[in-house]
């Protein structure tokens, strides 16, 4: 099975009883560096898919939680180097497939050349990259295509319906549904009209559909049950780290509904 | 650079340039430029797109255009030949004098244009980020003017740096908010001036002030300053009796320049010389100067030149001026440098604050520290070409600079 495949397989597999699979997004070295693998570990006890954020100086589509993470992950000497050497390093590694959500320019510095053979052999599966429209991702998307890895697509409730459909049919892994027009990390009310525009995309997409940006409560998961396949928890899940709680449990308790 | 363009295709975008046909469709000059923003924004880069290709130069549009800078901005501005200048460097100094529009910088040009276009697509709110506050204090006026509510970002550091600019859009009636994210400058203030159009992408009109950004805010903006170069050019050919060897701006996101220089591009005999904010040194950090000690990357949209580490993290910048201190430039500049048509310099926080006491004593004039890198520039062309015929863009005013210059300048004089 190629990597990008493993992706799709994981949030059908995990969302095939009705309840959206959980993709849950960790920055990369934050807290410390020390804790990343064993919170990545963590994480992945009930986690379906992981995006593992690499900090950037300059993140304009987050919020104040995932700054503060950046910040602290990049005073914390987090680099795209470190973290690949780390993950192909795992003692042991999560069952849930691994995405690397990043900003351009630090991949850019890496290489695009030499960027997917590098993420592959650290067992990275898909790439997020926010600040990547899909007019300008033909050389990043073919570089990765060459190791089967998936390049997502995000589309928001302000996309016209024509760009939707031609986002969720080029999508690769799933499809990031904003949930919102906003930064990371806001509390969300899921209004009908953001089940609509999910239904709308689901409909186009030949991959599965999560939904994200905002997703902090139970309520939030059930409401979006059947109209999403998955749900991606991003600040929250970051401040439960930051307090030291538990990932695992609080990542259950979003389904508990 | 050499690596970004191989010799063959610098000759052509240099034909392309100057045929006025780049940005491409794409919003590309060369490699440069484009649109890397989040998908929020994609429709409301091509709304502002639809508009400025609808808008920008037709006729009822220029006309409103041309009444506001006349009837209100107070263009066109003068060209004064700077006698004590001239003298004292041994050349002949010609003074665009930007310093004179309203509000005391070339900013306005753009911001009451910009404005002009955020009304014609319905903007109920204008969000603007300012570095030096003279983006900031245009964008408030011209919203006052036009009757639309103006927020300001703009980093903590820089507001108290220029503190009175603070004061001045406050009472334009513009909101001001403190950035205390990322470096606390201008860098950090167009973050959070993102981060609120992401929120409202289409009821908001985001005024940026400077040749930066995603496609089309390069190309607006250029074509929003041009006046700076089209009245200068138009004024040479009277008042000095024929075109300048040389002009000079200085460079910090690069508005002022490229409004200067663009008019300019196909006049082979002109020289064109913008200077970037050499800071204390060249190292990583000490300086703003994007072109001379950059690397390509994408920043803020586009991909241009950047003062970035090893790993793409955008590095924090230091210049006196802070109208300057930013770590990406236009990527216009970033083409016109690799395809050699303009060169770029440095000066730095010394030579600047020394060209401001000449030129305020020699001239009367107290230019921004900014337009003072430009002048610094200038002093060493004319001692490198004596009795050359220089026109340097005097981009603004010095007032704004008082605290700077009450803690350099005037604390050496006791
Ligand atoms: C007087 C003045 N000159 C120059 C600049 C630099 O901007 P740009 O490079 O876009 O002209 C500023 C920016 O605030 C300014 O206030």
């Amino acid at each position: 099975m190629l990597p990008r495949d493993s992706i799709s397989e994981a949030i059908r597999n995990a969302s095939a009883g009705g309840k959206p699979a959980l993709v849950a997004f960790m920055t990369a070295g934050f807290p410390s560096r020390e804790r990343f693998a064993a919170d990545l570990l963590k994480v992945g006890e009930a986690a379906d898919l992981i995006e593992i954020g690499l900090p950037f100086s300059d993140p304009m589509a987050d919020g104040m939680t995932i700054q503060r993470s950046s910040r602290v992950a990049l005073a914390n000497g987090v680099t795209l180097d470190w973290m690949l050497a780390e993950l192909m390093t795992l003692a042991n590694r999560p069952r849930a497939p691994l995405l690397l959500m990043s900003y351009l320019n630090p991949l850019l510095a890496h290489g695009i050349g030499r960027l997917a053979a590098d993420a592959c052999a650290a067992g990275i599966a898909g790439f997020i990259v926010p600040d990547l429209p899909f007019e300008e991702c033909a050389e990043l998307r073919a570089a990765l295509a060459a190791e089967g890895i998936a390049l997502v697509q995000m589309v928001t409730p302000v996309t016209p319906a024509a760009r939707l459909a031609m986002l969720a049919r080029e999508s690769e892994g799933f499809v990031y549904a904003v949930t919102m027009t906003g930064t990371t990390g806001r509390d969300v009310a899921v209004p009908d009209a953001v089940l609509d525009y999910l239904d709308r995309v689901g409909s186009t997409a030949a991959v599965p559909v999560c939904a994200g940006f905002g997703i902090r409560h139970a309520a939030q998961v059930a409401r979006l049950a059947g109209h999403a396949d998955g749900v991606i928890v991003g600040s929250a899940l970051v401040e439960v780290l930051e307090r030291d709680g538990d990932p695992a449990e609080f990542l259950r308790s979003l389904r508990s509904i | 650079m050499t690596s970004l363009l191989a010799a063959d295709e610098a000759g052509r975008l240099l034909a392309e340039e100057l045929a006025g046909r780049l940005p491409d469709a794409r919003g590309r000059f060369g490699p440069f430029g484009g649109r890397y923003v989040p998908e929020t924004l994609v429709p409301a880069l091509d709304r502002l797109q639809e508009g400025v290709e609808r808008w920008l130069h037709a006729e009822d549009f220029q006309r409103d255009y041309a009444r506001e800078l006349a009837g209100w901005a107070g263009r066109p501005t003068a060209l004064t030949r700077a006698n004590g200048l001239s003298r004292e460097w041994g050349a002949e100094v010609w003074l665009k004098r930007e310093d004179l529009a309203h509000t005391g910088a070339h900013k306005i040009n753009n911001a009451v244009g910009q404005a002009l276009l955020a009304k014609r697509l319905g903007a109920k709110r204008i969000v603007a980020e300012t570095g030096a506050g003279q983006h900031g204090v245009a964008s408030a006026a011209a919203c006052a003017r036009l009757g639309l509510p103006c927020v300001v970002y703009m980093g903590a550091v820089d507001m108290e740096r220029q503190a009175p600019n603070v004061g001045r859009m406050k009472l334009l009636g513009a909101e001001v908010i403190p950035v205390t994210s990322g470096d606390q400058t201008l860098r950090a203030a167009i973050d959070e001036a993102l981060r609120d159009w992401v929120a409202d992408p289409m009821g908001t009109y985001y005024l940026l002030g400077s040749a930066v950004g995603p496609h089309p805010y390069p190309y607006l903006v250029r074509e929003l300053q041009s006046v700076i170069g089209r009245e200068a050019r138009a004024q040479m050919l009277t008042a000095a009796g024929g075109l300048p060897d040389v002009a000079i701006a200085c460079v910090g996101g690069g508005s002022n320049a490229i409004g200067l220089f663009h008019p300019f591009l196909n006049d082979g005999s002109v020289m064109l010389l913008g200077i970037e904010a050499g800071g204390r040194g060249s190292g990583l950090g000490d300086n703003a100067a994007t072109l001379a000690f950059g690397r390509p990357g994408v920043l803020h949209g586009s991909f241009t030149m950047l003062l970035q580490d090893a790993h793409g993290q955008i590095q924090e910048t230091h210049s006196v001026s802070a109208g300057l201190d930013y770590s990406g430039v236009g990527p216009e500049h970033a083409l016109l440098q690799a395809i050699g048509r303009v060169r770029y310099e440095v000066a730095s926080d010394d030579e600047a604050l020394a060209a401001v006491d000449l030129c305020s004593r020699l001239e009367g004039i107290l230019p921004a520290l900014e337009s003072a890198h430009a002048l610094a520039g200038a002093r060493r062309h004319a001692m490198e070409h004596p009795g050359s015929r220089i026109l340097v863009g005097l981009s603004g005013r010095g007032d704004k600079d008082m605290s700077t210059l009450q803690a350099t300048l005037l604390a050496e004089r006791g």
